[in-house]
Parts: C-alpha cells; structure tokens; sequence
C-alpha cells in the first residue's frame, strides 16, 4: 500500500540530494541550474502528492504554473550563461567577483 | 502489489538518476541523468493519476527544456580541467546540509503528521475520469488570470532569452529599413541631358 509518506519521502530524498548537489557542484553553473531543476521537480512531486490524497485538483494548476516558471527561469539563466561564456570563457562561478571592489 | 512494484522500481530508478546528476563529472552525463530523473517522475506521476501533467512533463521538460541543455554544454567547450577536482572543499559541509535537511523533512512526514491522511488511500478514479479535463475546467475559470499571467511570463523570457544572446557582428550587411523608406527621389535619380546620336 502506497500511502502519502510513501511520496512525500522520495520528494524528501529527491530534494536533500539536490542541496548536496548545489554545495558540490559550487563551481559549475550549468550542475546548478540542474540541481535547481531537480529541486523543483522534488516540490513538484509533493504538489501533486497532496493534490491526489486530498482530492484537490488546484494542486496540479499549481505545478502547471511552476512547470512554466522553471521553463522561463531556464531560458534566461542559460541565456546568461551564453553571454557569460562569450565575455568570460569560463563558467566558474568563483570567479564571477569581478565587481569586488 | 503492481502499484507498489512500480513505485519501488521508479522511486530507485529516480534516486540513483538523481545521485548520477549530482556526481557525475561530464555535463553530458549530468543531464542524460537529469532526463531519467524526468522520466521516471513522469512515470510516478501516472500513477497519482496526474496524467496531464505526466505527459506535460515528458513533452516541454524532456522535449525543450533538456534540448536546450544539451545545447548549451555542447556549444560551449567547458574545460575538463576545472571539473575534474571540484568535489574536495564542499563535500563534508554539503554531506552535512544535506542529511539535516533530509532528517528534518523526514521527521515532519514520519513523526511530527498533523491531521495529514496518512493511512486513507484514495478510491481509483471511474474510466470515463479525465484529468485533462478537470484540470482545464479550473484552469480557465478559477485560474485563468494567473494563466494569462504565465502566458505574459513565457513571452518575457522568450525576449529576455533573445535580447541577451543577441550580438551584432562587425561587417555585417544589413538593411536599414528607415532608410530605405525615408529615401527622396533626389537622392537616388539623376537625369543627364544629352545630345541624340546617330549611326549616319
């Protein structure tokens, strides 16, 4: 029997993993983006979890417009990385203190 | 029984594409992970019976969002170099978050449950049941304001995306298309008086 902890844990899981992954990752945009993604897929699990075991579909129209939010938030952060890449040639984020004063 | 040999499968699968995400070292690697993670959230959805949302998932996030991804690690040459020894300093610290914030969500769902339904599970729903349609039912009366506003969202960052990644090239030959309507006659004729000949 799959109940609501059942799903709520592997939401849990799935976002403690991607904490880690931000403090590993620290120096590579593109793995943070990532772990962002995954971040939101962990919430999204727990929309969609309540959503089911409390009978609500307004749990789904949320992760519709989270879907939409992170597919934006995507967009322009990749976009970002372009142009840092092109003015920089490096995407460390380490090195991004050049308005240190 | 199948429900349960699902979830367990699918739950793993996602767990170990999750920790293939977060360790593995080629940014290729990192985001055929991230795909798996996709998928089989995907599947895990249908079994909430979410399937429109299981089908969105896989469609944009699968279809757009990771191509997207692959494009940017494959056009930019991300030195190896600077990935090969990145994980040293932040390991412990990030082991150490990581397992308290795992432990403290745990504790919410396991111990600390106010009045959340943990025993009850829901009836399947009838065949004849569409998700799609119920959730399109509130999502264009309840909804439809934020709905609009998600769709002036995605416009904004389909410009935002555009403008910033835009560059002008030296050398390059355009029109002007101001100029070319603002343009007087002046300007471009010329008539030339001359004498008429003849062959004779």
């Amino acid at each position: 029997m799959i109940t609501l902890s059942h799903y709520l844990t592997l939401s849990a899981a799935l976002f403690s993993i991607s904490i880690v992954g931000i403090f590993i990752n620290r120096k590579n945009m593109i793995l943070l983006l990532m772990c962002i993604e995954l971040m939101l897929l962990a919430v999204n699990f727990n929309f969609i979890a309540f959503s089911r075991y409390l009978d609500d579909t307004a749990g789904q129209v949320f992760v519709f417009f989270i879907l939409t939010v992170a597919a934006a938030e995507t967009a322009i952060g990749l976009a970002i990385l372009v142009v840092l890449f092109r003015t920089r040639h490096s995407i460390s984020v380490s090195k991004m203190s050049s308005m240190k004063g | 029984m199948a429900e349960q040999i699902v979830f367990y499968a699918f739950s793993g699968l996602l767990i170990i594409a999750a920790l293939g995400v977060v360790v593995s070292r080629n940014p290729i690697n990192a985001v055929m992970s991230l795909v798996l993670c996709f998928v089989t959230s995907a599947a895990i959805w249908l079994l909430l019976e979410a399937e429109f949302l299981a089908m969105i998932l896989v469609l944009v996030y699968v279809g757009a969002v990771m191509v997207l991804f692959v494009f940017v690690v494959m056009m930019q040459d991300i030195e190896s170099a600077t990935l090969s020894a990145r994980f040293a300093p932040n390991l412990l610290p990030g082991l150490i978050v990581g397992a308290v914030s795992l432990a403290e969500l745990l504790v919410v769902v396991w111990v600390r449950r106010e009045g959340l339904p943990i025993a009850a599970v829901p009836e399947p729903h009838p065949a004849d049941y569409s998700n799609t349609l119920e959730l399109g039912k509130i999502l264009y009366t309840q909804y439809v304001y934020a709905f609009e506003l998600a769709a002036f969202l995605l416009l904004l960052a389909i410009v935002a995306a555009i403008v910033l990644t835009m560059r002008e090239r030296p050398g390059l030959k355009k029109q002007n298309i101001s100029q070319q309507v603002s343009v007087r006659k002046e300007d471009r004729v010329r008539l030339v008086k001359m004498e008429p000949e003849s062959d004779a």
